[in-house]
């Protein structure tokens, strides 16, 4: 092999790049920054690899200089509009981080109420809060190039993104749904233990966690490609489970929405 | 091929010597389900009363101690100005496995064929494969198996040592050096005729209970002729795309290679993942053509790999009717019902 000059070669000779990034964040708790922080083994390798310029969970300076954006969060208030404008203008690459930038998250589940006002009267009671009166993706607003999804977001999946972004490899996430990863881990089915799961309709690469701790999935990771939700609410149906139940779990995170919204109308008509 | 007979008491000081030198693999009891029904998983035993010899099946395959469900092929690290290049088999000793059944067995002889005597074997799989050392065992019809219609109900090569239960003794087919060395451990007797008689009796009494069926008469040429059958869409409507009937099945092998570079640049990794064809983008290709979009088509394809194109590679089926796909279907797509509605036939 011929010797280079240059100490700091790397697999295929790929130049270092060490994008500066920004973590922001709009309506969320957090939790999905809080993960990068959380895996100390690889912690110092990921800073090495891109200039982290802002990251209110991990440090107190912040600068408006970045290249990639991972927001996480989602939408709920006309300044938050203003400020995700000002992101995807700065950003070349902006990142959804987590099911509520890519779905609304837990956040959209007051979009199911038909009157905000009440809503707010009935968290805020008299106090003046402005907000939105439903909480969005960031797409609703912004072209986004890049989704991240979770809840909380898997830091290996974030690591292993950012790793491509870096090296210009593309980037693509799984496209099958949780049992696969959930067989390959060997748990046990949880509808054979009698618990109601949407691991066959839910997008994977989350490891299968929730069902690792014999957890039912929730569907946080929205829908996987080719989901079959119909046939999904028959397996419910069949292993005794109400819609009630299951609409439960369809609107948790609001990668669902619309199927959310199919089942809730087919009920109401029922009622 | 020897015989023997091994008096019941003596087995666990069989399992005692193989144990304490091995890594051993048995079926225990891994949890009871809904119905109040014991499930049973292929997992390390190193006690002799954790062993559940007479279980009806496992959820899952022993799979992942040949086949692992995420392997890793190779590594690379940077080294100054130069690289290197790590491969490892993952294997380091050898592994009992104490108690799999004929299908099991079977399955593993079929994947020998496309793993091992194949122009290019996979060496991951061959060094698993070969430090091996099988102990079979007879096992009571269950309501989904239909091993028998795909000629896997009885094993006569691929392990070392069969048990078969005959009342008060295993009736022994003894197959390897290895196992004949084994059993000078223990005390086991030539079987005389009466034992004969009885393993005669044994056998075709549980042959009897089978319950479950596919008709694989002509089912190649039917297959062929049935591309375009309506039945296809039908399962396709019901298939949840979810890989599941792959994943517990022992003999589906197809897989996928992805390579993984380091957070810290200075290495990567290759890595092997086993993969299902039902899944969305099994067929896609590089520009993101898909070749098989609809879940009807992956489904088909599966029962094509299954039981036309393996069929006319190696002149058997890539099944060997351990009914583990149709129970593990949360949808509840079986074998024997999608083979009976291409003929045509209510199941």
């Amino acid at each position: 092999m011929q010797s280079s000059p240059n100490k700091t070669r790397t697999y295929l000779g790929v130049p270092i790049a060490r994008p500066k990034v920004a973590f922001l964040e709009l309506s969320s708790c957090e939790g999905c920054q809080l993960q990068m922080v959380n895996n100390e083994a690889t912690l110092l390798d990921f800073l090495s690899l891109v200039e982290v310029v802002a990251f209110r969970e991990a440090m107190t300076e912040q600068a408006d200089d970045y290249h990639i954006a991972f927001v996480e969060g989602s939408v709920t208030r006309a300044d938050e509009v203003e400020r995700l404008r000002k992101i995807r203008n700065t950003a070349k690459v902006l990142v959804a981080l987590g099911s509520c930038a890519c779905f609304g998250g837990v956040n959209q589940l007051k979009n199911r109420f038909q009157d905000p006002a009440w809503v707010k009267k009935q968290v805020y009671g008299d106090q003046v809060v402005e907000s939105n009166d439903q909480a969005q993706p960031l797409e609703a607003f912004v072209p986004v190039d890049l989704r991240i999804f979770g809840c909380p977001v898997k830091k290996e999946e974030v690591e292993k993104t950012v790793t491509n972004v870096v090296l210009g490899k593309s980037v693509v996430l799984p496209k099958y749904p949780v049992c696969m990863e959930c067989k390959a881990n060997e748990n046990t089915c949880l509808f054979d233990i009698g618990e109601p799961c949407l691991g066959p309709i839910t997008r994977g690469g989350c490891d299968s966690w929730c069902p690792n701790s014999r957890m039912g999935c929730w569907g946080c990771r929205g829908p996987a490609e080719d989901a079959n939700v119909e046939q999904m609410k028959e397996i419910m149906k069949k292993n005794g489970f109400s819609e009630e139940t299951m609409l439960d779990r369809l609107e948790c995170f609001g990668g669902f929405a619309k199927d959310a919204d199919t089942l809730r109308r087919a009920m109401d008509r029922v009622k | 091929m020897l015989f023997r007979v091994l008096q019941k008491d003596e087995l666990s000081t069989l399992f005692d010597q193989l144990a304490r030198a091995n890594a051993t693999v048995g079926p225990i009891e891994s949890g009871i389900d809904r119905k109040g029904n014991p499930m049973y998983a292929f997992e390390p035993v190193s006690n002799f009363a954790d062993l559940r010899l007479s279980y009806s099946t496992t959820k899952l395959p022993a799979k992942r101690y040949f086949l692992p469900y995420q392997e890793d092929l190779a590594s690379f690290r940077m080294e100054g100005d130069d690289w290197q290049k790590n491969v490892d088999y993952n294997i380091d000793k050898p592994c009992v496995f104490f108690g799999l059944h004929a299908c099991d067995i079977n399955a593993l002889n079929k994947l020998d064929k496309v793993l091992m005597s194949a122009l290019y074997p996979m060496p991951y799989y061959a060094a698993k494969r070969m430090n091996m050392f099988i102990i079979g065992i007879d096992c009571q019809p269950q309501p989904f198996c239909f091993c028998g219609s795909v000629a896997s109900d009885s094993v006569t090569h691929g392990f070392d040592l069969f048990l078969t239960d005959i009342g008060d003794c295993y009736f022994l087919e003894v197959l390897s050096a290895t196992a004949y060395n084994v059993l000078k451990t223990v005390k086991t007797s030539e079987p005389e005729e009466k034992d004969h008689v009885r393993y005669m009796k044994v056998t075709a009494e549980r042959n009897r209970k089978f319950t479950a069926h596919i008709d694989t008469s002509d089912l190649a040429k039917i297959l062929d002729m049935e591309f375009q059958s309506p039945v296809w869409k039908q399962w396709g409507d019901k298939c949840l795309g979810c890989g599941t009937c792959a994943n517990v099945c022992p003999t589906c092998y197809c897989y996928g290679v992805e390579e993984t570079v380091n957070v810290d640049l200075r290495g990567a990794r290759k890595s092997k993942t086993l993969y299902s064809c039902n899944v969305i983008d099994f067929a896609e290709v590089a520009g993101g053509h898909n070749f098989r979009p609809e879940r009807s088509t992956r489904l088909k394809y599966r029962y094509y790999h299954k039981h036309r194109g393996f069929v006319e590679a190696f002149e058997e089926s890539l099944c060997v009717g351990c009914g583990r796909c149709g129970e593990a279907c949360l949808a509840g797509i079986t074998a024997p019902e999608v083979i009976a509605s291409v003929r045509g036939e209510e199941s």
